[in-house]
């Protein structure tokens, strides 16, 4: 094929660019770099481009075709708006680490065998750790390592997966498969842990929302999501998704709903909306991958928006609570606005781009007759609606007045918003320019007046239900105890009791120790100790010893005789 | 990222003393028409069945304000249960703090 720069090598040269460069330039390397990526990612022709031999195995970095395109293109449009966002305010590092985890993903879409894909997978894993880190307090630091402990561990079982598919198959090209050997199981398994799937979700409503009010807007769009699209080259149809995706939306509902902390509520709607994917996916028709795919799009777009606009709020006020703030709509107007544009697209009201696409995937679920399937999506949509769509907006720009008056958001940031809300907007009111360029022909009118009618009844009166029943979510000070509690308490309490077990057992050895030593010791002073004490060390008079010599001789001489 | 708690007090404007604030959407009887409002979209959205058919693709939701119902229902059993596990699984957000410092 032609020379050309691989599009993730692109952005990888960017980020190491922003380091050294200063002002105005670093400025231009952050806002440029992303649409060069935009540029290379349209000449990445379908099939492979590069082929280099590795270890006897062939390793394609860059294969093209239309989903790995899509989700290509979408990463680069978010390291483009997350780098408009956050170049003025951000830390160069946060800005160099946020664009090498940018170009992994990148480098993820197009890797076409398992062993660039892992590579690329670890430098996002590596990346985004940095992007959790430059939060800054201890509890980020902290929060980072947990973070970095579970996608490294990811990391390994996924390798584990890939040796095993190496050695039997012979192969490491990315095709389809099912989770049915041990090796595929560890693929599925590694991919998994990265789209926040359970029991290990915990680790993503750990660190985004300790990260700076810049870094959680590029947490929140490259690791779930590169999961997704791993999914759909490698799991497509993969029965088991379906009730992993079911379980992961209703749980991001859940525990959103007992959520205080602004940004923690978005990320597990995170985990929500990564549930209608893993479903689709698992589902894994033509229209159920479509879905899939134009639903992560939308959801990128959306769900950055949305930690965009609790970002300004953040930045401004320091504050991230729903019980400390409130009534910010008076000041922030701007953000308020497209902070509920966000909302209002990921709940998937009509006329945004959560309904052109999340509805692809209800009725992929109505197509194949999943009665269950499609409720359970129904119910969830729901309750989106309830727990970010109007949560969100509601405690942090009108609840009561907190008596905070911050400035609204500074141009850059405002800028990468109205970029953002206007993407949603238009592809709600504008799908097929998405429609276009999903992974297979679409046959999907969104806008029929009977879904219109069904979706806005559904969502309306779950906007009725949250109102009535304010009283009973009132926002207390408490966090919600998840599954990392296993290894962030009881791990440790059970290390802490072996430890105290041990010790005992120590001590007891130590007294045994002791009095069986005491013991032979006084034996052993008894018999062999100093003069005149020990039995064996006492000075015998010579004579004694004559008297014996004679006794014995005179006993040898009798009982020869005798004998 | 958090600022001065100096800085934080002078953003803060005067005690809001109720009924008499400057925002619009603040006001009580804004906030009486809204609810107007809103009720008569509700009962539009309902209503537009009668003029609509909603094709269901299992039956049961094409009745007359299966989504409403629905959609009211779901939301109400979901705040109930997020109550009811709250009880088990909700801890003092110092929580992991102290039990760090064990």
């Amino acid at each position: 094929m032609t020379e050309f720069l691989p599009p993730a090598l692109i952005l990888l040269l960017g980020a190491l660019l922003i380091g050294p460069a200063r002002g105005a330039w670093r400025s231009a390397i952050v806002l440029v770099t992303p649409l060069l990526t935009l540029v290379a990612i349209w000449q990445v022709p379908d099939g492979v481009v590069t082929t280099v031999s590795f270890l006897g195995y062939p390793i394609e970095p860059v294969e093209g075709s239309p989903v790995r395109r899509l989700f290509a293109t979408i990463f680069a449009l978010m390291a483009f708006t997350g780098g408009l966002y956050a170049f003025r305010q951000a830390k160069w590092y946060e800005l160099a680490a946020a664009f090498a985890y940018a170009a992994g993903a990148v480098g993820v879409s197009f890797a076409g065998d398992l062993i660039s894909l892992f590579l690329f997978w670890e430098l996002m894993a590596i990346f985004s750790t940095v992007v959790v880190w430059c939060g800054g307090t201890p509890e980020a630091r902290a929060a980072g390592i947990r973070y970095a402990i579970m996608h490294l561990l990811g990391g390994v079982i996924l390798k584990v997966g890939i040796e095993g598919v190496m050695v039997h198959t012979g192969s490491v090209e990315i095709r389809p498969m099912l989770a049915n050997n041990f090796d595929t199981w560890m693929i599925l398994i590694g991919i998994l842990i990265n789209a926040a799937a359970p029991p290990i979700s915990a680790w993503l409503s750990d660190a985004y929302p300790r990260s700076s009010p810049t870094g959680s807007v590029f947490l929140s769009a490259f690791t779930t999501k590169t999961a997704v699209l791993a999914l759909i080259l490698l799991f497509p149809g993969e029965p088991v998704l379906i009730g992993i995706g079911l379980y992961m939306v209703m749980y991001g509902i859940i525990y959103a709903l007992l959520e205080n902390d602004v940004r923690r509520i978005l990320a597990f709607s995170i985990v929500n909306q990564v549930g209608f994917m893993v479903c689709a996916i698992g589902i894994g028709t033509q229209m159920a991958i479509n879905g899939a795919a134009a639903h992560a799009f939308a959801h990128i777009i959306y769900k950055a928006l949305l930690f965009m606009s609790a970002g300004v709020v953040v930045y401004r006020t320091g504050l991230t609570k729903c019980t400390e703030v409130g009534g910010l709509f008076r000041t922030m107007p701007l953000t308020a606005i497209c902070g509920i544009i966000g909302a209002l697209a990921i709940s998937g009201f009509p006329l945004t781009s959560g309904f052109t696409t999340k509805t692809m995937i209800s009725q992929s679920a109505a197509n194949e007759g999943l009665v269950a399937v499609y409720f359970m999506l129904a119910a969830a949509s729901a309750g989106v609606f309830l727990h970010a769509g109007i949560k969100f907006p509601w405690f942090v720009f009108f609840q009561r007045d907190s008596g905070l008056r911050p400035k609204d958001a500074p141009w850059n940031m405002g800028a990468a918003m109205v970029l953002f809300s206007v993407l949603c907007i238009l592809l709600g009111v504008a799908p097929e320019l998405l429609y276009r360029f999903l992974p297979y022909p679409v046959d999907y009118v969104a806008y029929a007046p009977s879904k219109v009618i069904f979706y806005l009844q559904l969502l309306l009166f779950s906007g009725l239900a949250f109102f009535l029943l304010l009283p009973m979510m009132r926002r207390t000070n408490t966090l919600t105890l998840d599954t990392d509690w296993f290894w962030r308490v009881a791990l440790n309490r059970s290390w802490t009791a072996f430890e105290s077990l041990l010790a005992r057992a120590g001590a007891g050895l130590g007294r045994l120790r002791a009095r069986l030593s005491g013991r032979i010791l006084t034996r052993a002073h008894f018999y062999l100790g100093g003069a005149p004490r020990g039995v064996f060390a006492q000075a015998w008079p010579i004579g004694t010893t004559a008297i014996w010599i004679a006794v014995l001789l005179t006993a040898y001489v009798t009982f020869y005789y005798i004998v | 990222m958090s600022k001065d708690t100096e800085e934080l007090r002078q953003q803060r404007g005067p005690e809001p003393s109720p009924g008499e604030d400057d925002a619009w959407l603040a006001r009580p009887s804004s906030i009486r028409l809204l609810w107007w409002i809103f009720s008569v979209v509700l009962a539009l959205t309902v209503a537009a069945q009668l003029v609509i058919k909603v094709k269901g693709y299992f039956d049961v939701d094409g009745w007359f304000a299966f989504g409403a119902i629905y959609g009211f229902l779901a939301c109400f059993a979901m705040v109930v249960f997020a109550k009811a596990l709250g009880r088990f699984v909700k801890r003092d957000e110092d929580y992991y703090r102290v039990a760090d410092d064990d």
